[in-house]
């Protein structure tokens, strides 16, 4: 099979791919920064997402859909940078273990509130206008969502790149996931830099919960795992602390997850992306794009 | 001398307190009502306090951070639950697939061990790769692999081995275990009472031994324990082996407390909540664990029930619906991860001589006081 009927075969999945892959880009941003400036894998991360989701699901049933998008971005920016304050916080000086540990208390927390909210219940995921309907792109037919994904993706990230390079508050957290100490002494104001930080990471996955649930008719309280656990598999493949390099790696998993789908082995899709993992972490720990990164005794 | 003396103190008080567990466990079976919650929270309290042992044996003495326990357990629970089975019982367990692969059963004892050696096994293979690497990334590899093992055991091509996505049953539990011996269900609990003690003495024994203190000097600096000879990668290996070995065993009596086995229910979900038993009962703590999978099981099965139910305590709130058991409770474990980081045992263990010097330290310290005194007013 040559690489042009490969691609005509493989359309919709690899359209569907990068789909998801901008999502999870949107996802593993978050895990990277927080893993850049606090070396915390924020398991709270994906369940934050979820909430985004259900969050939009309360808030449509009785507003109309252009207030409450932007109530469920403001609400989950808040839930990000509380969890912070109050779970990680008083953290600081502990080990990094009780502070991941506490992560996976978060997570625990989240999902049974969920629980007790939803009462277990799927919650069925509003249609956006615009976004959901359904359009063809190159004979292939799919939601307008597809192909907005990747370019709002893109915008962002952008806009990102930028807000880190050239802001004052882009240097300080620059200077914070270089050498925590360090910065702290030159005055840069630590507390302040890492509630940006989840202030940045809720939005984004809160833009990124919008555009994913799209694709799926309802929301569940464990449905964030899974895209967490993939969007951080997707930061860790591109070296943590990397933005460009979680985006890449979010936009390979994701392409190649489907492409799986699409082959029918859809147990495998979940396997791959750890497979994929396990293979970069014993190759190239730090990733495609990370820093090297050397202990000293 | 004092330490000898010590030593002695703390083996007896062992068997005094192991004694007491069965003399209770069997007090219960023979007055308590059959249906009394006691005894499923008793067999789900072995299950999980050997596994979180087993947990605490990597992050508590080793200093490994392995996310993996749920997949070992996966592994013993499946390999249990396919040896076993009795063979009139495979056609319509394994109805999809021809009545499967293994055609005869073997004794449930030499299972169980099979189940651990089994996971032991795949630890080592997992080993291999993995243990090369350091903190949170060792947790997400071996998250990682948990998740793959759950994968392929529901794939349909390995369905004459595992039932791909179908639920195995008809294996010996405790509770049937029980009714061959004795007769009816009573005294299920002290046989997962009894197989837990037996495999939690194991590891204390292993982590007694020259081994198990290479592992906690490997755990206080990885650097300072090689330059010492102790030889990192195989200590670690060993370590994970041995915490996989009986994970799997874990995973095996879990399968005979519950009836019915599927890998749907070994999820990262379940490797959390055990991790959330050592916090609680105290990292690098085997009693600590102990109590703290009591506490946790009986809490989340049995005390706090009436939270879902409407009438907890005598109060009564329409807020008491279903779930709300599970938010007060981890509402409880966070306070214990942020507020008091060394859960119930710290990285201590229970000792009777220790309480034992406390109270005489508290009746002396008085004492020199009022001596103090008197020279003062002379």
């Amino acid at each position: 099979m040559n690489f042009a009927a490969f691609i005509q075969k493989n359309l919709p999945y690899i359209l569907a791919g990068i789909s998801v892959g901008g999502q999870y880009a949107l996802i593993a941003i978050g895990y990277t920064m927080v893993y850049g400036i606090l070396r915390l894998i924020n398991f709270a991360h994906g369940d934050i997402f979820m909430v985004a989701g259900l969050v939009m699901v309360y808030t449509s049933a009785s507003l109309p859909i252009y207030v409450a998008m932007p109530i469920v971005l403001v609400s989950t920016v808040i839930l990000g940078v509380l969890i912070e304050k109050l779970a990680y916080k008083p953290l600081r000086t502990a080990p990094r273990m009780s502070v991941m540990i506490s992560a996976i208390g978060v997570s625990y927390l989240i999902q049974n509130l969920a629980l007790y909210i939803t009462g277990g219940l799927p919650q069925t995921y509003p249609k956006i206008p615009y976004i959901s309907d359904t359009i063809s792109v190159f004979g292939a037919a799919t939601k307008r969502v597809t192909v907005i994904t990747p370019i709002l993706t893109l915008v962002l990230i952008v806009v990102l790149v930028l807000l880190i390079k050239y802001t004052k508050i882009g240097i300080a957290m620059r200077a914070v996931s270089k050498d925590f100490e360090t910065s702290q002494l030159m005055g840069v104001k630590i507390n302040k830099v890492i509630s940006m930080t989840f202030v940045i990471g809720s939005f984004l996955a809160a833009v990124g919960s919008l555009l994913y649930f799209t694709n799926y008719t309802s929301v569940m309280p464990t449905s964030g795992a899974m895209p967490g656990l993939k969007a951080f598999v997707a930061a860790v493949f591109g070296g943590i602390g990397s933005i460009p390099g979680a985006v890449v790696g979010a936009f390979i998993i994701g392409i190649c997850e489907n492409i799986i789908k699409g082959a029918g082995l859809t147990t495998f899709s979940d396997a791959f992306t750890f497979a994929l993992l396990i293979v970069i972490l014993c190759v190239k720990p730090t990733g495609i794009f990370g820093e090297k990164n050397i202990d000293k005794v | 001398m004092l330490n000898k003396k010590n030593k002695k103190i703390d083996i007896i008080a062992l068997f005094v307190i192991v004694a007491l567990l069965f003399a209770v466990d069997i007090i219960a079976e023979m007055v308590a009502p059959r249906t009394s919650l006691f005894f499923s929270v008793v067999k789900k309290s072995c299950v999980y306090a050997l596994v979180a042992v087993s947990m605490n044996l990597l992050n508590g003495f080793t200093g490994l951070f392995s996310l993996g326990q749920a997949g070992f357990m996966l592994i013993g629970a499946y390999t249990y639950a396919i040896l076993t089975i009795p063979s009139e019982m495979r056609d319509s367990v394994y109805q999809y697939f021809d009545g499967g692969l293994v055609k005869n059963p073997i004794p449930w004892p030499l299972a169980l061990i099979v189940a651990g050696l089994i996971a032991g096994i795949f630890a080592f293979l997992i080993g291999l790769p993995v243990l090369r690497l350091k903190s949170d990334y060792l947790a997400i590899a071996t998250l990682g692999f948990a998740e793959i093992i759950r994968a392929f055991v529901q794939w349909d091509k390995f369905g004459p081995l595992t039932n791909g996505s179908n639920l195995l049953r008809g294996y010996p539990t405790f509770d049937s275990l029980a009714t061959d011996w004795f007769g009816s269900p009573k005294f299920s609990s002290t046989i997962a009472l009894a197989i837990t003690v037996l495999c939690v003495l194991l590891i204390v024994l292993f982590i007694n031994s020259t081994y198990g203190r290479a592992l906690k000097a490997i755990r206080d600096d990885e650097i300072a324990a090689e330059a010492m000879g102790i030889n990192l990668a195989s200590h670690k290996q060993i370590s994970f082996i041995i915490s996989s070995f009986f994970a799997g065993i874990g995973g095996a009596l879990l399968a005979m407390h519950q009836s019915t086995i599927q890998a749907t229910a070994f999820k990262s979900a379940m490797t959390y909540e055990i991790l959330l038993i050592v916090v609680v009962g105290g990292i690098g703590s085997i009693s600590g664990s102990c109590i703290a999978s009591f506490l946790y099981i009986a809490a989340s099965e049995w005390w706090l029930r009436g939270l879902d139910s409407g009438s907890f305590l005598g109060i009564e709130s329409s807020l008491f619906r279903g779930g709300f058991r599970k938010v007060v409770f981890s509402v409880i474990i966070m306070i214990i991860v942020l507020f008091f980081r060394q859960g119930i045992m710290g990285d201590k263990e229970f000792s009777l001589s220790r309480i034992i010097e406390k109270i005489k330290r508290k009746k002396k310290t008085p004492e020199k006081k009022t001596e103090k005194k008197e020279v003062v007013t002379k």
